[in-house]
């Protein structure tokens, strides 16, 4: 584990990572954007232009009050609407796991998007499967903190369930990084060893 | 009026005369044209820190303030319109005018027409949310306005989309609240059933009553008491009155008023015969009905074509006379066609009239949409 991808520290690791992936002046559509922050970093460090998509009202005014541009609303809905290669970047941040039709969301995002940008806590972490394995109770961490019947996750996969659905629908990943204890790496020597090794997965992929 | 730090004080209706004959979009050409408006908060040097309001169905140019030391009643977006309120009048010159056709200053079918002498009744010529905007326009030339943002709720916002279309070279911004580029079938039948109480009256006599000693209130009445039915909801409704009846625990086994809310709906009818215009009810109605921003230009996306300013829409979740699919419908447009837009749906028991009333989070929302606008967000990085 010596290949260290950078020194990121701190809560929001994964919005510097995004925001270091991001070229400059880029335009970037940020579906699911909670309260904006990841969007505000693009606006601010990267001089990005673009929008941002929630579902949630109070998040959506949260974010307009960071001088944001949202729609309000279902990102699957307001995806379908904008035109092939749009914009340069599409970004769901730690959302696809949530989403009812990832595999859509997907499609649609590397349609609108030149490139898209995918973030997902990893089901296949070492810790996740030996608290199943030991404790015989849906795991919950600092990344999954909810209990099964209350959990907004409905659809959680491990880097192994992405790369094999990269695979089988031809969708070149471009650049991959990879979160533990965070941290990011480049990789952890082999693919199995990544799934295990990995709590949070950024890729980078397109059609 | 009331002590409120936050008011922009007493204010004076002022008028303005265009001499000229405006061409309507019925080909008739129109004029004299008096316009009533009011302003708050200073024009800047550049002359670009200007707010135009559009008022609704039967509002006026009186957006905030008071008239007089004794006025109880503030203008119709005062919660709006003041120093530090959503629309700022210590950062922006605020613009309301009444619009054309309606009967509270500006010309209408209330109006003496110089050519007869008599109030021009339904001799006033068919208007249309088109020829209301070229009239405000005249009034913004005249203010030596040069750039401005639109806003308005219902047909204000109708007009603040048809400013952006169609007024493109002067519009920086457009914030439209519970509004739509076309009205649905069932929003056209209200305001048909409306003109048709105005029209039934006995007392209308073909529009031509203003020096008759009685006029056709009852028919006004109607028609703002179906009109004010579409403004709630039946939730709020329900809440408001229930299926109490008024001042008393039984029914009367008649047809007089029994239930709170026929009592209240009566109180509605009465009160808006003192305040308004039977002839500028059908006009107006008539303009709201034939809106549509897609027509002229096969679609709504080859109308935004026109446009670069920014967006702001608003919709609320229990109004059902101007739907929040009918503002997606605005939104998408305007996203396939790559402008910058902001859309927020806000959770509000209302109804359609929750733009004249949910103003915490308009503000909010209005405020932070403002000040990107104008850059601020730009220069703190």
């Amino acid at each position: 584990m010596n290949n260290h991808y950078n020194e990121y520290k701190g809560l929001h690791l994964n919005y510097e990572i995004i925001t270091n992936i991001i070229k400059k002046n880029a335009k970037v559509l940020d579906i699911g954007c909670g309260e904006g922050t990841l969007l505000k970093m693009l606006y601010d460090q990267k001089h990005c232009s673009g929008v941002g998509i929630e579902i949630d009202q109070h998040n959506a005014i949260k974010s307009i009050e960071k001088g944001l541009s949202i729609i309000q609303g279902d990102l699957l809905e307001w995806l379908k609407n904008f035109a092939d290669n749009e914009y340069d970047y599409v970004i769901l941040n730690q959302t696809l796991q949530s989403t009812e039709k990832p595999d859509m969301v997907i499609d649609e995002m590397i349609r609108v998007g030149k490139k898209a940008v995918v973030s997902f806590p990893n089901f296949g972490y070492w810790r996740v499967r030996f608290y199943l394995l030991f404790n015989g109770t849906m795991p919950k961490s600092n990344i999954l903190p909810f209990e099964w019947y209350n959990t907004p996750n409905i659809h959680l996969l491990t880097v192994k369930d992405f790369f094999e659905f990269c695979q089988k629908r031809n969708i070149k990943i471009l650049d991959s990084i990879y979160l533990k204890r965070a941290k990011a790496f480049k990789n952890f020597f082999t693919k199995t060893m990544t799934n295990l090794f990995t709590e949070e997965a950024v890729f980078v992929i397109s059609k | 009026m009331e002590e409120n730090n936050k008011s922009v004080g007493i204010v004076k209706t002022q008028f303005f005369q265009i001499e000229d004959n405006i061409e309507l979009e019925s080909g008739t050409l129109f004029g004299p044209i008096q316009v009533a408006y009011e302003t708050y908060g200073q024009l800047n040097e550049t002359k670009d820190n200007a707010i135009l309001l559009l008022h609704a169905l039967t509002g006026d140019a009186h957006a905030a303030g008071y008239h007089s030391e004794e006025d109880k009643k503030p203008g119709w977006w005062d919660d709006m319109v003041g120093p530090g309120k959503a629309f700022d009048t210590d950062k922006y010159f605020v613009i309301a005018s009444n619009m054309l056709g309606g009967c509270s200053g500006t010309t209408g079918p209330c109006s003496i027409n110089p050519q007869t002498g008599k109030p021009y009744g339904l001799s006033f010529p068919v208007i249309t949310i088109s020829d209301t905007v070229k009239v405000q326009r005249k009034l913004i030339e005249h203010l030596g306005v040069k750039k401005l943002i639109v806003a308005g709720g219902s047909m204000g916002g109708m007009q603040a989309l048809e400013w952006a279309i169609e007024q493109n070279d002067l519009v920086n911004a457009c914030i439209i609240i519970a509004s739509t580029g076309r009205l649905t079938a069932q929003g056209i039948a209200f305001n048909a059933v409306g003109r048709n109480a105005i029209l039934s009256d006995p007392y209308f006599n073909n529009g031509d009553y203003y020096d008759k000693e009685l006029q056709p209130e009852r028919g006004l009445a109607i028609a703002r008491m179906v009109g004010h039915i579409t403004y709630l909801c039946e939730d709020a409704m329900h809440k408001k009155f229930g299926r109490r009846f008024q001042d008393k625990d039984k029914p009367n086994f008649d047809f007089h008023i029994d239930f709170e809310v026929e009592s209240y709906l009566e109180h509605q009818g009465r009160t808006f015969v003192d305040r308004f215009d039977a002839n500028s009810y059908l006009y107006i109605t008539k303009a709201v009905d034939y809106f549509d921003a897609a027509y002229k230009y096969g679609s709504l996306e080859n109308a935004f074509k026109r446009t670069n300013a920014k967006f702001l829409i608003m919709s609320f979740t229990s109004d059902w006379l101007f739907p929040t699919a009918q503002s997606k419908e605005l939104v998408q447009a305007l996203t396939k066609e790559g402008k910058d837009v902001s859309f927020c749906e806000i959770e509000s028991p209302c109804g359609h009239d929750a733009f004249l009333l949910e103003f915490e989070t308009q503000t909010k929302i209005i405020k932070s949409f403002l000040a990107k606008e104008r850059g601020l967000y730009e220069q703190s990085l």
